[in-house]
């Protein structure tokens, strides 16, 4: 009997190979490796679980020690959200022909490459770019990518990012700066920030920017969801000493927000899960980069470019990979930085996503966000002792303050746990200067009764 | 020795759609999807949507993107799958190990227990996926002998990344950061270990092959010093070749001070046979993307799992699993961590199909898959090397080659003139996706690389290798047809002249629409 997975698993397929071959066994061909090498004690692994309904059963039994988002009212965000993904990016991407192999050429993948032209052309319009390559992994390591791009093209090694980049994101650009020790070391500066507004302290930014910058790294709206209103004048400093400016969005925000490139921006990075991939325990996150069209921006990208070309039949249009010579792929270590395996079934969901909500999708979904979360806001900054931090100007995530209800984050959302509520991040260890603060995230899935319910939790909570 | 079959019909006939950017598709007031109404009572409260939004940062003209309903983008975007060939031919893509994905993985990953989990859930309601990752940690360090793993690299380049960056951690706390600062590799390791190295800001040493396809021993030799930081290296490598020194190799760099890392990409072919740490590894890397049965997605997501021995694992990135006998945890405190390659830890939902895959299929299963792929690869080269033009790396060295062989179609090329990229494009019109050449530098000439694995059958192994056999005898008859193909393919032979100049390059269709203006 064969296993499942493995038609040759037959005794006499395997037989059969073997005459072919001409050896009496399978370990004859292993005689490359010197028996010295091979292990001498058992593999010990749990019982194969070869019947699929056995399988099923065991895998289920430990899952179900999870709780999710769908069966609890989550507003946790912070880098990765629960949006509503539209059944047909799931029909799309579960497609075998998508889901499963590594690549083919241009003619044999012609459909992939064509998706995957799409979706650099549909996020090219949200962003307002020409250039845009296929994701890399997250949106921290986009930023990284962007930064090491930024200090090729100016050959300066300092940096300046905001002190309130999401600390996930901030741990991965650090990993991609380097320690000092090393020669290609980055340096990073912070920039502070307002206490109030939560955005920029454009004093420090001026006084901290020099000819000696390569790159100024914001993001739009921030970690702590604040929208930085003073985008275009942080452009304009950069532009003054020849910085490149480096704009980190939330896409999700651009049906209503204002582009990076009308903010000045140089390079574009961001996520791409808010475009329809589930959140997946985190295996979700996707990173974009988009530039201008210009050859110092396009000879600096890292990852895969998809450029439409002709073929030999005239008047046919196909798709193929360009510039692949300058990835670690053609040049190894001289290559721009490295690639890989990265998050290009993502791509796909990105393409179908942004199809399918259009224009007026990204403008309804960006309207219903931002007016769910500012109700939200303004309903918990009603209840006693919970402040609402940086008023009125945030997108989808916002801060609360529990210090003047004497409570911790860790035992608001104990306490909410419990009303099957996810209460928002816990800031304290990150950001102790705003006490004991939650990042509380609202997006467009949320009713307002969904809402009302939350903060009737959370005044229960408090008053307690 | 089967018969040679001058034509094979496998009944493929590509679809071809003529499918127009989807820029071009739809019409003014089409939706696809249409959000719920605010409520009235919020709306109101209020007013304006500027009101909420700083002045000057509100978007002026709406994006231009498409106008679809639904179906049209469901359409749309099937009619392109079609044009993908993928596996649903037959893919032996080699150095990618092509194996079958379970459906059952994908039914259990699309639950709501996986695909709407948050990775800042407290970890009281995320004990499955920690119980995974802690249980999935133990598996791997059964087939490696490593004592722990991270998931939090996003592929295989990434966990090679990871190891650059353990490595400078591990110098550091010996003092030795920045007098250590070269990593050796070998030309035939996969390009992302001298990437990520170079990134981590090491120099790189790659050595050269020697006369039996890996690197001599004396070029090992005289490469490391006191400022070797690591061995970065695959083994077999991406021609099926076996380093029988490998155990000397790391006894030289452990003696000049330095880390050995075990790329394990080619895992497929040695699985249950040999243990990464037995051989003297201090780290290795596992893609669960490829070799676990977690699909590829055309390059991902992936995951790259890696593990280390018990001195390294103070440096892994950040959190750790933890486990007190009852309850999972994340622990951040990890004071000598290298920190984060990538947020959070990892890719939930490829993990989850890897582990169910190694569950599916045992330790014994798991050994016979490489055994497999091993038998089906010398079923194959046998045939192969009987093929008119046909050579092989190596020739003279007699041991087997392992899960994979590097074919060279050189002295096809010399009698006929047909490229490997010519056969290659050929056997795509019988529905068998474009093979594998080699990683860069293209150390065989006109090299191709099949890897059987141990899905296909031993008929669909026959049914490639008869399409080779076509191509190959069409490439002496009829050379022409041969260099235009693909014949029967969605679209036809690409120009590939054009794609590197910058007025014809266009990565978008906003910048194709500037550089081709229709007249």
């Amino acid at each position: 009997m064969s296993h499942p997975y493995m038609a040759n698993s037959t005794k006499d397929m395997k037989q059969e190979m073997l005459n072919e071959i001409g050896v009496d066994s399978i370990d004859d061909l292993f005689s490359a490796i010197p028996s010295d090498h091979v292990t001498k004690s058992e593999i010990n692994l749990p019982p194969a679980l070869t019947s699929e309904m056995s399988l099923k059963r065991h895998m289920k039994g430990i899952l179900e020690h999870n709780e999710d988002c769908e069966n609890n009212l989550s507003f946790l965000g912070g880098g990765i959200w629960q949006h509503h993904v539209p059944s047909i990016c799931d029909t799309v991407v579960n497609r075998y022909e998508f889901l499963t192999p590594a690549w083919g050429n241009g003619e044999t993948d012609h459909g992939r490459l064509q998706t995957w032209f799409e979706y650099a052309s549909q996020l090219g319009e949200l962003v307002d770019m020409d250039m845009v390559c296929l994701p890399v992994y997250t949106w921290g390591n986009a930023a990284g990518h962007a930064i090491r791009m930024a200090t090729r093209l100016t050959g300066k090694k300092r940096v300046l990012l905001p002190e309130t980049v999401c600390p996930e994101r901030l741990a991965v650009i650090r990993t991609f700066c380097q320690p000092e020790e090393m020669e290609n070391s980055i340096e990073v500066g912070e920039i502070a920030s307002n206490p109030k507004t939560g955005m920029l302290d454009l004093d420090d930014l001026k006084q901290k920017s020099s000819d000696s910058i390569g790159a100024i790294y914001i993001e739009l709206p921030s970690y702590l969801g604040v929208i930085e209103a003073q985008a275009k004048e942080i452009g304009e400093i950069a532009k003054e000493h020849g910085i490149e400016f480096i704009i980190g969005v939330d896409p999700s925000s651009l049906g209503i927000l204002n582009t990076p490139a009308s903010l000045g921006a140089d390079i574009v990075v961001g996520t791409t899960q808010p475009l329809g991939v589930h959140m997946h325990g985190g295996g979700g996150l996707g990173g974009f980069i988009a530039t201008r069209d210009e050859e110092r921006y396009a000879y600096e990208h890292n990852s895969i470019l998809i450029s439409a070309v002709r073929t030999i039949k005239p008047g046919e249009i196909a798709f193929e990979r360009t510039l692949l010579e300058q990835s670690s792929y053609g040049l190894r270590e001289e290559g721009n930085d490295f690639i890989g395996t990265s998050v290009f079934l993502w791509a796909i969901s990105n393409a179908v996503y942004m199809a399918t909500l259009g224009p007026k999708g990204f403008q309804e979904l960006g309207e219903r966000i931002i007016r769910n979360s500012h109700y939200a806001a303004q309903e918990f900054a009603k209840l006693p002792g919970v402040e609402l931090l940086f008023k009125n100007n945030f997108f989808k995530e916002f801060v609360l303050c529990y210090d003047g209800a004497n409570k911790t984050v860790e035992e608001v959302n104990k306490a909410l746990r419990k009303k099957g509520i996810f209460g928002g991040i816990d800031l304290s260890r990150e950001f102790p200067e705003y006490g004991q603060s939650a990042l509380w995230a609202v997006t467009e899935i949320f009713e307002k009764e969904d809402i009302d319910r939350a903060v009737e939790a959370l005044k229960e909570v408090v008053t307690k | 020795m089967t018969k040679v079959a001058k034509q094979i019909d496998t009944g493929y006939q590509a679809p071809r759609w003529n499918e127009p950017i989807i820029h071009e598709i739809g019409g003014p007031d089409r939706r696809g999807m249409i959000f719920p109404h605010v409520d009235s009572n919020i709306k109101n409260q209020q007013g304006d949507i500027d009101n909420l939004i700083p002045d000057g940062m509100r978007r002026s003209a709406p994006a231009d993107l498409p106008e679809m309903t639904e179906p049209d983008v469901l359409h749309h975007y099937l009619r392109l799958s079609q044009q993908s060939i993928g596996m649903v031919g037959i893919n032996l893509f080699g150095t990618c190990t092509m194996k079958y994905n379970p459906a059952v993985n994908e039914e259990l990953i699309n639950q709501s227990e996986v695909a709407s989990t948050h990775p800042l859930q407290h970890p009281d309601t995320l004990q499955g996926t920690l119980k995974i990752l802690y249980d999935m940690s133990d598996m791997l360090s059964e087939l490696s002998g490593m004592d722990r793993f991270t998931f939090q690299p996003g592929g295989g380049s990434d966990a090679s990344y990871t190891h650059a960056c353990v490595t400078r951690n591990w110098l550091a706390s010996r003092g030795e950061l920045g007098k250590r600062d070269e990593i050796i590799t070998t030309i035939q390791t996969h390009p992302a270990n001298p990437a990520t190295a170079s990134v981590a800001g090491f120099k790189i040493i790659t050595l050269p092959l020697g006369p039996d396809g890996y690197p001599t021993l004396e070029s090992l030799k005289a490469a490391v010093s006191d400022r070797t930081a690591a061995l970065m290296v695959g083994n077999p490598d991406d021609m099926g070749i076996y380093n029988p020194y490998i155990k000397e190799w790391i006894e030289i760099v452990h003696e000049a001070g330095g880390l050995c890392f075990y790329d394990h990409a080619n895992f497929n072919g040695v699985m249950g046979r040999i243990r990464a740490r037995e051989l003297g590894f201090d780290a290795c890397m596992f893609m669960l993307h490829k070799t676990f049965g977690a699909p590829k997605g055309g390059l991902g997501q992936g995951l790259g799992a890696y593990g280390c021995k018990e001195e390294l694992v103070q440096f892994l990135p950040k959190p750790i699993v933890t486990f007190d006998g009852k309850r999972y945890g994340l622990d951040e405190e990890v004071p000598n961590s290298i920190g984060k390659v990538r947020e959070f830890t990892g890719g939930i939902h490829i993990l989850v199909k890897a582990y169910s895959w190694i569950r599916a299929m045992g330790a014994d299963g798991i050994k016979e898959a490489a055994d497999i792929s091993v038998l089906a690869n010398n079923y194959m080269e046998k045939r192969i090397m009987n093929m008119r033009g046909v050579t092989r790396s190596h020739d003279h060295l007699k041991v087997r080659r392992m899960e994979m062989t590097r074919f060279s179609l050189q002295q096809l090329y010399e009698d006929t003139g047909v490229t490997a990229e010519d056969v290659q494009a050929r056997m795509t019109d019988f529905g068998i996706d474009a093979f594998w050449m080699s990683h860069h530098p293209e150390l065989i000439p006109h090299p191709f690389t099949p890897e059987a694995g141990e899905m296909y059958s031993k008929e669909e192994l026959d049914k490639w290798m008869d399409a080779l056999e076509v191509a190959v005898e069409e490439a002496y008859e009829n050379p022409e047809f041969v260099r235009t193909a693909p014949h029967n393919q969605a679209v036809h032979r690409i120009v590939t002249e054009e794609l590197d100049q910058p007025d014809k390059w266009a990565t978008t269709w906003r910048a194709y629409k500037r550089k081709f203006p229709k007249n």
